[in-house]
């Protein structure tokens, strides 16, 4: 297991990591982690000429609060995030779901912003990370610019980010008080998600006031299934009435079929687990 | 007796070299000028190879050679099939590099010889290969009809069928007779998919050919017959051939064979002239070092309607693969004695068909034969409940050996010398709650819980110890069983003892530490235990079948028996006494009615010295022995799991886990329990993960530990163990074999959980691994009424595919690694 010969670069500066991504042009890649990319180079499907390393670009880690928002800094260990209390406190849904990421080391290792610009369907950061509205903020020669989650995730392993941008925060709009829960199914504790449910919900007076919700795994893309958040505001806490809100939500999608089960059981699933995952956020 | 090592649970002595790094695994070494090979493999399961360019591979930096097939064809001969279990076996040649032909994905088709790994790596891209496709047979009944034919110059996908009647062995009545004869008889189908060994260190093999012998390091479990094979297949005098088997990590049956990749290796060092070392990756490995299981069970079992068997008819299909390993055809048969397990059954004929396909070969696998009969047999006594009614234990008890029938000869024709069934399973379901947890099963059933309970039964027995030799004889084997030891008398006062049983991961060291300080009365740190290296343990037939205790440790106490009795002549020597009246105790020679003592140490530096020793005594203790056990032994035991279902998901989640064995007395309780949860964990990944799955092409879809799911501890609960102690009588510790017993047992316990928690709903069968997919839709279509209760319905009809479900998958599979943008 052994990559091809590339360039190593360590920048300490967004500039300079930008500037060496322009030099590298084609050949040029962001090691942000390389929990997948490592894999990747050692398999030898991909062979970039230079990696720039943006493990000593002090600006892209950390946690901080901006107004209405956390602001999340793109390199960011996945353990971090998984147990700050501001992260706890406001963007619960994250904090859950990074505690799923693999297994401790690759918690210890992998980044936060290193696996939303992966956007692997089956990783556990892109779907959370659009049920809550988040906001990237991506550097580029020419200046920077904020893409919304919705335009964020373009396909399978592809974001907006450019080939020569890299994401360096990423804003979460709080969500103070809302329940949270991050509902990842597989059959061994370090898999990919053969399917997961991200929901975030606030209960008013013993019903849902607001839901979030988001797939992983149903598409090449995570979901956002926008009629069954709508669905669910004003049902009660009991498993029927959720489960009659949510018995929809992978109409529509096109989720892959493999070893550990076909389109027609993941749709299944996704029914299950958006209905657990809604309990749970909601403290039923 | 004041020494008792026997029975301590000691830690393993080995553990602080392995756990900080201190190790000598293969791939660690380094020799002077030494050289690396990386391998080009066929990316196609069958095709004709018509051309191969390595202009550009041997033009590549650091490039000593590039070898094909057709270079080596002159002098690679074709590697050993060591069991040719009948005379007209059919076997396509072997060649370590591919010449002409491919015949699985995987297979080498040429190396590359650099002056750094990565030089060779870089080179295996540039070497060019011309393939023509051929069609694939994957399936067992597909390769059974030879209508597409994995090797085409063999004319047929059967390598050899072998019957095993018990009418005609004269050891019980006919099978047909019998069944025909029967209020009921179940009729069954089972898969047992094809599994990968997946050890933790790669294949790593080290050959240097300076000097007038040639070393090979290797990672191997059977460095002796290695070196014999080597030198069979490539006409080496053995004397020439050294094989050292250093630390290795791990093999599970999965090392216990002769590579292409050490052939290679061998013949690349050897032109060259250079030490040459092949390490493969860990996507090599699981390609392309052999697999296990594989095969078709056709199972039918008559009974009484009050629940006494009258006969088992079981008609296999083994998938051999591409090619026939060391000891592949014999694996199946190893299964027929096991078929008929702990029970008395009065008619019994197997037989098993042994078929190529386009896939890795296989071989021994942890259990090699007895697990799939385990299997079979323990799935089959369930339905055969269910089917008659009755509790699966009851039906168990109805026909099992009782204890006060041993000695008891079986069906199969083997002696079983001890066990006691009764109180091993009397101690498992008291362990377990069994009848707590059928009421609550109950209660759960009664309320349609979403979550279901089922309990899992399996008892087992297996022949392990392989010896005996003249049985090994009888069924075609190419070897015998006997194991071999010395124990040499340091002038120190301390022990060297050599063994042919050459560990890799068991605690040899440790355990036969423990054994030799008892019989010598040596502290067990002055003992040293050495082994893996033909140069210093000459003599061996090294480490499988759960044999190194019983057969291997054996040899140690006669080894050591034969130094006590020199040493009891130079001592009754020092003490100017009657040899006769000597007597020998925890280390010391004492004269009965004096007080007049000698200990070994001392007896061991007199013949050093060799100053004063009787006339014509050789001046030494050192001695050997070979041990040639006259049986098999036969540990048992019975193992429940408490399995719950989520119907809604089809999620199975392994509750509790108990397990009563016998493996009769114990030399170290800690190694025991170490053998057990590591057997168990890899039965339940069978039962619930595990599984090498195919593509339509042959391509090992499995094949990275992202689809390949090895269970880690948080996959699975604390299991629950103990052990009743019956002593086998066949040899002098009355110990019986621990490597292979939770592997054959826990298989069909989990799988009997997952179908006890469902059947109510319709359930008959469920494919293994029981992923939560293939649950949730047995139980689906078992509610639709329709076809029924098979594990997936259409997957149940076809059960010869490795995955159907795979077939119709579509490429976009999440989680695997990218060819695109990644960060």
């Amino acid at each position: 297991m052994i990559p091809t010969k590339f360039a190593y670069e360590a920048p300490t500066s967004v500039e300079d990591a930008l500037r060496l991504l322009g030099e590298a042009g084609d050949e040029g890649k962001i090691l942000a982690g390389g929990m997948s990319l490592i894999p990747v180079l050692k398999l030898r499907l991909a062979g970039p000429e230079v990696l720039i390393d943006l493990g000593k670009i002090e600006d892209l880690r950390g946690i901080r609060e901006d107004g209405d928002a956390l602001v999340i800094g793109a390199m960011t260990p996945h353990h971090v995030v998984a147990h700050d209390p501001l992260v706890e406190q406001h963007a619960g849904l994250i904090a859950a779901a990074s505690k799923t990421v693999a297994d401790p080391q690759v918690r210890h290792r992998g980044t936060f912003g290193g696996g939303l610009v992966h956007a692997d369907p089956a990783g556990d950061l892109p779907a959370p990370a659009l049920a809550m509205g988040a906001e990237f903020v991506v550097a580029g020669p020419g200046g920077t610019r904020t893409v919304p989650a919705s335009e964020f995730f373009v396909d399978l392993f592809t974001t907006a980010v450019g080939e020569d941008e890299i994401l360096t925060h990423v804003r979460i709009p709080k969500h103070t008080g809302w329940g949270s829960s991050y509902k990842k199914f597989t059959r061994v504790a370090q898999q990919w998600s053969i399917v997961a449910v991200a929901a975030t919900v606030r209960v008013e007076n013993g019903t849902i006031a607001e839901a979030q919700i988001g797939l992983t795994n149903m598409g090449s893309t995570p979901i956002r299934p926008a009629a069954v958040e709508q669905a669910l505001v004003g049902v009660s806490l009991d498993e029927a009435a959720v489960a009659a809100a949510t018995a929809s939500v992978a109409e529509g999608t096109t989720p892959p079929s493999d070893t550990n089960g076909d389109a027609d059981y993941r749709r299944h699933l996704a029914g299950v687990l958006t209905k657990r995952a809604v309990l749970t956020a909601a403290g039923a | 007796m004041t020494v008792t090592e026997i029975g301590s649970a000691r830690l393993r002595k080995e553990d602080q070299r392995l756990i900080t790094g201190r190790t000598r695994y293969t791939d660690n070494m380094t020799l002077p000028g030494m050289l690396h090979i990386a391998c080009v493999r066929s990316p196609f399961a069958h095709a004709t190879i018509t051309a191969i360019d390595v202009s550009e591979a041997k033009a590549s930096p650091g490039v000593v050679s590039v070898l094909t097939g057709r270079d080596l064809a002159d002098e690679q001969g074709s590697l050993p099939c060591a069991w040719p279990i009948t005379e007209d076996q059919k076997a396509p040649p072997h060649p370590a590099v591919a010449v002409d032909h491919v015949a699985f994905a995987g297979e080498i088709v040429a190396v590359v010889v650099a002056r750094t790994a990565a030089q060779a790596r870089d080179a295996v891209e540039l070497v060019d290969v011309d393939y023509d496709e051929l069609p694939v047979v994957l399936g067992l009944e597909h390769a059974l009809t030879d209508e597409v034919l994995a090797h085409p110059s063999l004319g047929t996908n059967k390598s050899a069928t072998w019957v095993f009647d018990s009418a005609e062995a004269g050891t019980g009545t006919d099978v047909d007779q019998a069944l025909a004869g029967s209020d009921v008889v179940v009729e069954r189908t089972y898969t047992q998919q094809r599994l990968i060994p997946a050890f933790m260190e790669p294949r790593s093999t080290l050959v240097d050919p300076t000097g007038d012998q040639i070393v090979m390091w290797s990672a191997t479990q059977v460095p002796h017959i290695l070196r014999l094979m080597l030198a069979m297949t490539l006409g080496i005098p053995e004397g020439k051939v050294r094989v050292i088997a250093p630390d290795v990590g791990g093999g599970f049956g999965g090392k216990l064979q002769v590579t292409p990749e050490e052939v290679v290796t061998l013949l690349a060092a050897r032109r060259i002239g250079k030490p040459v070392k092949l390490t493969e990756t860990r996507s090599e490995s699981l390609m392309a070092a052999h697999h296990g299981r594989a095969q078709l069970q056709r199972l039918k079992i008559g009974a009484t309607k009050d629940g006494i068997v009258t006969g088992l008819s079981v008609d296999l299909l083994a998938d051999m693969g591409a090619y026939l390993g060391l000891v592949t055809p014999g694996v199946p048969v190893l299964g027929a004695f096991m078929f008929n397990s702990i029970y008395k059954f009065p008619a019994y004929r197997f037989s098993t068909t042994n078929l190529f396909t386009n896939k890795t070969w296989t071989d021994a696998y942890r259990g090699a034969g007895r697990p799939e009969a385990t299997f079979g047999i323990e799935r089959l006594m369930d339905d055969l409940a269910a089917e008659l009614g009755m509790d699966p234990l009851e039906l168990r008890e109805k026909n099992w050996i009782k204890h006060e029938e041993f000695p008891f000869t079986t069906v199969a024709g083997l002696e079983y010398d001890t066990g006691n069934y009764e109180a091993a399973t009397a101690k498992a379901l008291e362990l377990f709650g069994y009848d707590e947890l059928r009421a609550e099963q109950k209660q759960r059933r009664d309320a349609g819980d979403r979550v279901q309970l089922g309990i899992g039964i399996s008892t087992f027995t297996e022949m392990c110890g392989l010896a005996p030799s003249r049985v090994l004889g009888s069924l075609n084997y190419g070897a015998g069983g006997w194991e071999h030891a010395t124990v040499r008398m340091l002038p120190t006062g301390s022990v060297e003892v050599v063994t042919g049983a050459s560990a890799h991961g068991q605690g040899h060291e440790t355990a036969f530490s423990q054994i030799v300080a008892d019989r010598l009365g040596i502290p067990f740190d002055n003992i040293e235990v050495l082994h893996g290296d033909t140069a210093s343990s000459h003599k061996g037939l090294d480490t499988y079948g759960s044999r190194s205790l019983v057969v291997g440790g054996m040899a140690i106490v006669a080894a050591a028996d034969k130094v006590i009795e020199k040493a009891k002549a130079v001592a009754a020597h020092m003490m100017e006494a009657n040899p006769d009246d000597v007597e020998f105790a925890a280390g010391n020679f004492t004269v009965k009615g004096t007080d007049a003592s000698v200990n070994i140490a001392e007896t061991a530096l007199a013949v050093f010295a060799a100053h004063d020793l009787p006339d014509g005594m050789e001046p030494s203790l050192d001695s050997d022995a070979t041990f040639d056990p006259e049986n098999f032994n036969y540990p048992h035991g019975t193992h429940l799991a408490a399995m719950e279902v989520d119907t809604e998901t089809g999620e199975v989640t392994l509750r509790k886990y108990v397990c009563v064995d016998d493996i009769g007395n114990v030399v170290n309780p800690l190694i025991v329990e170490g053998q057990i949860h590591g057997g168990l964990v890899q039965g339940i990944a069978q039962a619930l993960f595990e599984e090498a799955v195919h593509d339509d092409a042959g391509t090992l879809v499995s094949g990275s530990f992202v689809d390949y799911l090895v269970p880690s501890a948080a996959d699975l609960p604390s299991f629950i163990t103990d052990r009743t102690e019956t002593p086998a009588t066949t040899n002098a510790l009355g110990v019986k074999g621990v490597g292979e017993a939770g592997t054959i047992a826990s298989t069909p316990a989990i799988v009997n959980g997952v179908i006890d928690a469902v059947r109510h709903l319709g359930v008959e069968d469920i494919l293994m691994p029981c992923s939560p997919h293939r649950v949730w839709t047995a139980i689906n279509n078992a509610g639709k009424g329709g076809l029924a209760a098979k594990g997936g319905g259409a997957e149940a009809a076809v059960p010869e595919t490795t995955s159907p479900e795979q077939a119709a998958s579509g490429s976009n599979s999440s989680g695997s690694l990218p060819t695109g943008d990644v960060q």
